[in-house]
């Protein structure tokens, strides 16, 4: 370890912390935008050009709310839950490779904030963490719908977590490494959406179900559940969730990206460029599947995640152990 | 220096950067929302939300039981997930022999899966 080593980690962290920062409401305005064209709106528009500044205004417009804390709410559980769903998506976030190694005055600096040899349980780890801010955060704020919501997400979450985890053993079968930096590397030639196209479907389902987004966005059913675990938060409390939210689509998207779609690996472009467009591509996906597909009904989804998931995912797992060790 | 050795306790070093970087952030927005915005307090606000109805009862309410059987469920089936990880990585030299053992290991949790499953246990209508 010297100072360069430290320099560049901090320069690297602090990128991460500006890009998610400016990536969201990037995101957001890009999902209002989407929707509206497919809903035959035109979406946001008043607001600096095409409406690219419309998020950010309201981002900044949610630091001046009045920020409640409702009657009889278990104050300091309140506070807190909603800052838990954020840091354990920017602690994720810092495992995912955006880049190969690049040269700077002299030193190679290594595109991801740090490589770690168990990279893909650490995600695993953090992101199953952000289940405890939903979780408490509908809880401890002394609401009926919120606790709901809460209780819905949490058991959604943990039983998607399953055929998660199994879906990436699959890979990891096949790679021998957890370090996503490796697992990227061995993609050069080919990504392992082709040999794992089944544990990459289990994946990104269980992704969209782990990030309540829809159409497995029981967590928030405004239709019945108002907001879900965030109605009573207002103000900053509301938009770290919502932040939260979208921090977590992005790594999902990065874990996808580096897991089966060969990471920054492209042709011509610069790698970081590669990742970018994957990304956006992911994110993308995301929006066109919350305009397409209506929500499921909590019964169909606990029984999706159970029945279907969970017995394909050993039934892929079952095979890819067999095919490698006669194989290998 | 080009690379850290992704096995070695500083490779953890940015994460711990990240963690006092994600946390000043969190605490920082709390702090800036306490402070800029306006409070004008009323008995109506401060009451939980059910949509303008005076609420009825309290919100810690009890709730179903299935809750408690997923998490039970999930935990048996998470810690055989957390084993398969290991085993993931050493498959290739186990081959054969880790082949056998894992397929008693996840055969056994999967005759549980099948018993939960015929009990019921699954069902939430």
């Amino acid at each position: 370890m010297d100072a360069t080593f430290l320099i560049a980690s901090a320069v690297k962290v602090l990128v991460v912390l500006g890009f998610v920062l400016l990536g969201v409401p990037l995101i957001v305005w890009m999902e209002r935008k989407v929707i509206g064209h497919m809903q035959d709106r035109i979406g946001p528009q008043r607001v600096g050009p095409f409406g690219l500044l419309q998020t950010i205004a309201d981002g900044i417009k949610l630091f001046f709310k009045e920020d409640i804390v409702p009657d009889g709410a278990d104050r300091v559980v309140f506070i807190i839950a909603p800052a838990l769903p954020v840091i354990t998506a920017f602690l994720a976030l810092a495992v995912i490779p955006f880049g190969d190694t690049v040269r700077v005055a002299g030193h190679d600096i290594p595109l991801q904030i740090t490589d770690v040899n168990i990279a893909v349980l650490w995600i695993l780890g953090t992101t199953s963490m952000g289940v405890y801010g939903i979780v408490l955060g509908g809880w401890a704020s002394n609401s009926k719908y919120p606790l709901l919501g809460g209780l819905r997400s949490s058991a959604q979450m943990i039983s998607y977590e399953l055929a998660q985890g199994i879906s990436l053993v699959s890979v990891i079968v096949m790679t021998g490494t957890l370090s996503l930096a490796s697992i990227v590397r061995q993609q050069e030639h080919l990504w392992f959406i082709v040999p794992q196209f089944f544990a990459f479907v289990i994946y990104i389902l269980c992704g969209i179900a782990e990030t309540n987004r829809a159409p497995f966005d029981l967590a928030e059913a405004e239709t019945e559940l108002v907001a879900g675990f965030h109605t009573e938060f207002s103000s900053m409390k509301f938009a770290l969730y919502f932040l939260a939210e979208y921090a977590n689509m992005m790594v999902v998207s990065g874990i996808a990206i580096s897991v089966f779609f060969g990471g920054w690996h492209g042709p011509f472009l610069p790698p970081v460029v590669w990742f970018l467009i994957k990304l956006s591509l992911f994110l993308f996906f995301y929006v066109w599947l919350r305009a397409t597909f209506p929500r499921l009904r909590y019964d169909q989804l606990m029984a999706f995640g159970w029945k279907v998931l969970l017995p394909a995912s050993l039934l892929n797992l079952t095979v890819t152990a067999l095919v490698v060790g006669l194989t290998a | 220096m080009s690379h850290v050795d992704p096995n070695s306790t500083v490779a953890f070093i940015p994460i711990l950067m990240m963690l006092i970087v994600g946390v000043g952030f969190a605490v920082f927005t709390l702090v800036m929302s306490h402070f800029l915005g306006r409070r004008v307090y009323d008995p109506a606000k401060l009451g939980p939300y059910e949509c303008g109805i005076t609420p009825v009862g309290t919100a810690r309410e009890r709730f179903h039981t299935r809750f408690y059987l997923v998490a039970m469920l999930f935990i048996v089936f998470d810690i055989e997930t957390v084993f398969l990880y290991p085993w993931a990585i050493v498959f290739k030299q186990l081959k054969i022999f880790g082949l056998i053992e894992m397929g008693v290991f996840v055969g056994i949790l999967l005759i549980g899966l099948i018993y939960v499953w015929g009990k019921g246990a699954l069902e939430w209508e």
